[in-house]
């Protein structure tokens, strides 16, 4: 039932949403792989982000995408984490009280090894501009535990501009989407995060705005 | 009698339109036999051009042919996108936010004037009432830091692409002409032809004979062969439009050619505007042809100069 919810909610209104309103232009849509694990890894400025970046995928794979959200901002009101679930399907992880009972990674890895896809914001938070956030090294770990698991570069650009952080209302500005190739992550953890903040800046060389 | 005056002024639309597309087939034929010669690889950008005009003129005409409120509803929507692309390339702050969404908000606002043909309220929303409010709601946010600036990018954005498009859409509401068979949704016709065809000339111009430029600093690809021969071409070619209008033919040469003029101005200081933002063309919405915004930069000044003439000479 709530497969069926999130589809029509994404093709009846956010697909129409961002392809009328906002007007959301996307290169490089045939970077993301068809088959295989992957993450997908943005840089992170508003709510925007997570709606486009689940926009780009076909109606199958709709509900085998999961957003990775931070448990302490999604859950502190039960509307929004009842709804965040339902539209979103998103995976809360522990950002501040970590602990060997709510261990992020485990999260992560068990719904990869369901078949799952992640979509990861390194920044941890939405930042304004990509070169100041420092990146956490998540994706580092994951890469770690399952190295067949690919990780999608994204640059999302103008979309803090459409709808900034603290905003209840959009604006619809162009927004653009650059997908780049999959990675296969090697190295220590600071290598592999420096080579994914070196895509995402490759990438952002791209966009126009 | 309504019946028979609306079929007689819907046959304008449709010679008007036999018009367009013969020019159309003409210009793909000719595009098609350069592709045959060594000139081939030059004629990609044109093929992607003419193209363009096939799919902007099936849209205009089944727009204005359909209902007067699709056509109400087609500038509408074209004002929304030039607006969304104006905003895009331009610096804005955080602090614009609201004031932004207001100035969308007032697209259904002022369209609504035209449906409900409110011609005063049309006439001054935007200039008097909306002038007023965008400051006033800049104010609300404390951010005095670039208000000044601020403020003018959104009014000059309101005026240019929801104002001045909008007098297109009260144009098609305008009533038929004393006898003739002309009518608002003909004028509106000649109006859009001559200004497209006025960006046309002007290019063709420019790139077969131009040699002085004026203004390269603003836009590099004006030339004044390409102004003079342009203008004066549109105007002796609205004699073939003249069928459209009211006008004798000396009134149809002067009209057509303050269009041409007016149309040379609005594309120079969309020119400047993008050079100011640091862009080429305002998007990839068109192929060939950039944005909706390169395509009604011409309108957003010859749109308003041309309605006020018609209201003051045949109102």
């Amino acid at each position: 039932m709530r497969k069926i919810i999130r589809i029509i909610f994404f093709q009846l209104f956010i697909r129409p949403l961002l392809v009328f309103f906002v007007g959301v232009r996307v290169s490089g849509r045939e970077n993301i792989p068809l088959n295989g694990s992957f993450i997908i890894a943005a840089n992170h400025s508003s709510h925007l982000d997570t709606l486009v970046l689940m926009n780009l995928l076909p109606v199958k794979q709709l509900n085998r995408i999961r957003p990775v959200a931070a448990a302490d901002y999604f859950m502190r009101n039960p509307i929004i984490y009842f709804l965040s679930c339902l539209f979103f399907n998103i995976i809360p992880i522990e950002r501040i009280k970590i602990s060997r009972g709510n261990n992020p990674l485990e999260v992560l890895l068990a719904a990869l090894n369901r078949g799952e896809n992640l979509i990861m914001f390194p920044e941890g938070t939405r930042c304004k501009d990509l070169e100041s956030g420092e990146f956490h090294s998540g994706i580092a770990h994951v890469a770690e535990q399952l190295p067949q698991v690919c990780v999608v570069p994204v640059y999302l650009a103008n979309m803090n501009r459409a709808l900034p952080k603290g905003e209840i209302f959009l604006v619809p500005f162009i927004c653009e989407v650059h997908i780049g190739h999959p990675l296969w992550l090697k190295g220590t953890k600071e290598e592999k995060m420096k080579v994914l903040k070196d895509e995402i800046l490759k990438l952002k060389g791209n966009a126009k705005w | 009698m309504d019946k028979i005056a609306m079929l007689l002024s819907s046959s304008l639309v449709y010679q008007a339109g036999g018009l367009v597309v013969g020019i159309l087939v003409f210009s793909s034929l000719v595009i098609w036999i350069l592709a045959k010669t060594p000139l081939a690889p030059h004629t990609q950008e044109l093929k992607a051009r003419v193209q363009s005009w096939w799919i902007m003129a099936v849209f205009f005409f089944s727009a204005i042919l359909v209902n007067p409120k699709i056509t109400i509803g087609f500038f509408g929507l074209m004002s929304f996108w030039a607006l969304k692309e104006y905003i895009t390339i331009i610096d804005t702050r955080r602090a614009d936010h609201r004031a932004l969404l207001w100035a969308f908000l007032c697209i259904p606002i002022q369209y609504y004037w035209v449906l409900s043909k409110w011609y005063l309220m049309f006439l001054i929303f935007i200039p008097v009432y909306m002038f007023l409010f965008i400051p006033l709601r800049l104010v609300l946010v404390e951010e005095t830091q670039g208000f000044l600036a601020a403020t003018s990018k959104i009014q000059w954005g309101m005026w240019a692409f929801v104002f001045s498009i909008s007098h297109m859409a009260y144009l098609s509401v305008m009533p038929k002409i004393g006898a003739t068979l002309a009518s608002g949704q003909s004028l509106l016709l000649f109006l859009v032809i001559v200004t497209q065809a006025n960006d046309v000339l002007q290019f063709i111009w420019g790139k077969s004979f131009g040699r002085h430029k004026i203004l390269p600093k603003v836009s590099p690809n004006k030339t004044s062969e390409g102004f003079w021969g342009g203008t004066l071409s549109t105007a002796f070619l609205s004699l073939f439009l003249r069928f459209l209008t009211p006008f004798s033919v000396v009134e149809c040469l002067f009209f057509a050619y303050c269009i041409a003029i007016a149309g040379f101005f609005g594309d120079l200081v969309m020119a400047a505007v993008k050079r100011d933002a640091g862009v080429k063309d305002y998007g990839q919405m068109i192929p060939g042809h950039g944005g909706v915004l390169d395509r009604l930069n011409s309108l957003c000044y010859t749109a308003p100069i041309f309605f006020h003439q018609m209201a003051y000479f045949y109102y």
